[in-house]
């Protein structure tokens, strides 16, 4: 049908577009679906003015300043590399989400940036304007668990859905979960129930152990997960160190550290706070006597405080470059993510990669980005492949489930290459070391 | 964890720290008793004496050219924002005074984000300083002895030339009265900018002096900037000997309750400033009706 271009349409034209009308109003049932669909797919939070044009957009919110700035620049750059390789098709992530082509469902993946500064209230505001502004049908960002939380309980109520960045607190997917937020990596109770038995074999039973912890909820749930899975092997706190975010000097927390008779250190505090507290407890001679843990790895610590104070260290992590020489999607990812960025990729920006290729996924197996219906996708508990073997989204609280990774720092002299910090001692699966989906209070929201 | 050792360790510990906290305050102090102006760029100077020192050191390798160089860096940084900007806001309401320090303060992190990235970067300490240092039943870093001894050489090098001297006298005057003080043929501007130089050096150099203890990262100053001006409350807006004072109980403070409860340390000190404000409001060692 084709109407002139100036003056009135000509008779023909529109006889023609009449006569196509009174078709297909007789045809009975021609309009159904489209009503039954809307009916079923109300407006719900930025659908569907969201996927409207022929592209959609995500916000992101990392801290790209303060404490655990250097952590949020690494998570960034897995996310600015799923989005080109969503658009781009790009092999690795058609391996993740076997249905993607190019973009999702079609659309190209735009995305807009903003700096949290690891806050809440900042992180809230920033994707509330993703979300008015430019109709955002999915955002992302946290390298707090403070601020995991919060993005949580907002998505829930703006009905937009949520994938979380690096968050180690059991309470993002326990008593804090919601129906449109998703957790990709490992945490406090996946964390300590991996490194625990390996802790008591390598360091023995009845151990004097000392905690430093940052004061929120991930420092509280990691640090209790730990003490409660160390202490059937008569592992005992001496003391537990609270400390706030950003504390600009650790000598007070240290001395009480170093006056408790403690074996072990175990630190929770995370970003340049652990680099801050590593290298004073070094200062203070602690390191000398007692022996250091990080209950959950910290992108770039190993750089940052160098070889000879991460040597012999365990830690749990969610990745590790090494881990390209066992899994292939691994080698693909450390490769392309290299080639673009000139540097080893860290777990951050792994989970960050991840993250977006499992929405991309789930969008596609819904073949619609209608939020309910991508949230059932996810839930459907499909197996798919990722950088560490084959995962699943927990459909009772949203928790993806994966292995956790146990490293062991290596001596310099040990290192083959300047980025060969850590040694993979053992690849923990997932099932076993998770909670029931209940055991931390989630109950996760209605979909609409 | 309150046992004996752990107290005296804690009760050193305050003293240190709180030293260092007193040099960095008291640059603060005399900009504003002198001034007029609250410098909120004021942890931004500390974070860039640090940054100065570590390029010099990189440059050199030595610790004592690291430490002139962030010192004298900030001096010329200081005397440059002054007479460029601050300057032009004397005359303006206190707030507009925040506000353009707030935004020096962001501009002087960015900068140096820009130019070091975020990743730390360290400045060791001398040899002769590297190690620990067992005094008793207490084990404590070589070096934070010596930068207690730098500190309170600092503080008093500061002292002799604010008390001992002309430039000490006409600034004590300028914190009194500088409308008088220029009516008696005094360039207020000149002492001004030199007194804006003389407090972002007392940073700088508290800045580099540090750098050894800390890591640096350009977010370094947020941190410290808080709890300088609790210290400066406390103390007595304005007044020297109340930074000093007010250093000491702060580091005291933050110490001695991480003993009981470490998760209330810095709250203590906030109460501690409430208390102060409510009691006392122009500070311990603050003169009623000034600043």
């Amino acid at each position: 049908m084709q109407f002139a271009r100036s003056g009135a349409p000509k008779r023909r034209d529109v006889l023609k577009s009449g006569a196509v009308l009174a078709a297909t109003a007789a045809l009975p049932g021609f309009w159904m679906p489209m009503a039954q669909a809307a009916e079923d797919q109300p407006a719900i939070g930025t659908w569907p003015a969201g996927s409207a044009g022929d592209s959609v957009f995500i916000g992101i919110s990392v801290p790209r300043t303060g404490t655990y700035a250097v952590q949020g620049e690494d998570e960034l750059k897995g996310y600015m590399l799923a989005v080109e390789h969503i658009n781009s098709g790009d092999p690795l992530l058609r391996a993740i989400s076997p249905k993607t082509t190019k973009g999702v469902l079609g659309k190209k993946v735009t995305y807009g940036v903003a700096d949290s500064e690891a806050k809440p209230n900042t992180a809230v505001q920033e994707q509330s304007r993703f979300i008015s502004q430019n109709k955002a049908v999915l955002f992302t960002g946290s390298t707090s668990s403070a601020v995991a939380v919060a993005l949580n309980k907002f998505a829930q109520r703006e009905k937009v859905l949520y994938v979380t960045g690096i968050s180690g607190s059991n309470d993002t997917t326990g008593k804090d979960c919601v129906r449109y937020g998703f957790r990709q990596c490992f945490y406090g109770q996946t964390a300590a129930a991996a490194l625990a038995p390996v802790l008591i074999k390598a360091i023995g039973k009845d151990k004097k152990a000392a905690y430093l912890t940052p004061d929120y909820t991930y420092g509280h749930t990691v640090q209790k997960s730990m003490e409660e899975y160390l202490k059937p092997a008569g592992w005992t706190t001496v003391t537990n160190q609270v400390a706030p975010l950003g504390a600009p000097d650790y000598s007070s927390y240290l001395l009480n550290v170093a006056n408790s008779g403690a074996d072990v250190l175990l630190n929770i505090n995370w970003g340049h706070d652990a680099v801050l507290s590593t290298q004073q407890a070094k200062q203070f001679g602690i390191l000398a006597k007692q022996k250091l843990v990080i209950p959950y790895q910290i992108p770039f610590l190993a750089k940052e405080v160098g070889a000879e104070l991460t040597a012999g260290v365990y830690a749990a992590t969610d990745f590790w470059w090494t881990l390209q020489d066992k899994f292939p999607l691994a080698k693909m990812f450390v490769e392309s993510f290299e080639k673009k960025y000139g540097y080893k990729p860290e777990w951050g920006a792994e989970n960050a990669y991840m993250s977006f290729a499992m929405w991309a996924d789930a969008v596609e197996r819904a073949g619609t980005f209608y939020p309910p219906a991508v949230i059932k996708a996810f839930e459907a508990g499909q197996h798919i492949q990722s950088m560490v073997g084959e995962v699943w989204m927990r459909a009772a609280d949203h928790q993806l489930v994966r292995p956790v990774v146990i490293v062991q720092g290596k001596r310099p002299a040990d290192m083959k290459s300047p980025d060969d910090y850590w040694e993979v001692v053992e690849i923990v699966p997932g099932e076993g070391v998770m909670q029931a989906p209940d055991a931390f209070g989630c109950k996760l929201g209605p979909y609409t | 964890m309150i046992t004996w050792p752990n107290f005296v360790s804690q009760l050193f510990n305050g003293l240190a720290s709180g030293a260092l906290l007193a040099l960095i305050s008291c640059g603060l102090t005399i900009i504003y008793g002198t001034l007029g102006v609250l410098n909120l760029a004021h942890g931004a100077m500390f974070m860039l004496g640090g940054y100065a020192g570590y390029v010099a050191f990189q440059a050199t390798g030595s610790y004592v050219v690291a430490v002139a160089f962030g010192a004298l860096f900030l001096v010329v940084v200081g005397a440059v924002i002054e007479r460029v900007v601050i300057r032009q806001f004397y005359d303006r309401p206190p707030e507009d005074q925040i506000l353009v320090t707030f935004g020096i303060g962001i501009v002087i992190v960015e900068l140096v984000r820009l130019g070091f990235g975020s990743l730390t970067k360290t400045v060791p300490p001398p040899s002769w300083a590297a190690g620990v240092t067992p005094m008793g039943f207490l084990i404590y870093p070589t070096y934070r002895i010596v930068v207690l001894a730098i500190a309170a050489a600092a503080l008093a090098a500061l002292y002799i030339v604010l008390y001992r001297t002309r430039l000490g006298m006409i600034v004590r005057a300028g914190i009194e009265d500088s409308g008088m003080v220029g009516m008696l043929g005094i360039n207020v501007y000149r002492v001004f900018m030199l007194v804006f130089g003389v407090g972002a050096m007392a940073a700088g150099f508290a800045g580099i002096v540090n750098a050894p203890v800390v890591s640096l990262t350009p977010d370094l100053g947020e941190s410290i900037l808080v709890q300088t001006f609790v210290v400066v409350v406390i103390g007595g807006v304005g007044s020297f000997p109340g930074a000093i004072l007010g250093g000491l109980i702060a580091g005291e403070i933050l110490s001695l309750t991480s003993m009981v409860n470490p998760a209330y340390s810095e709250v203590m000190l906030f109460v501690v400033m409430t208390l102060v404000l409510l009691l006392r409001p122009q500070g311990l060692l603050g003169l009623k009706g000034r600043a």
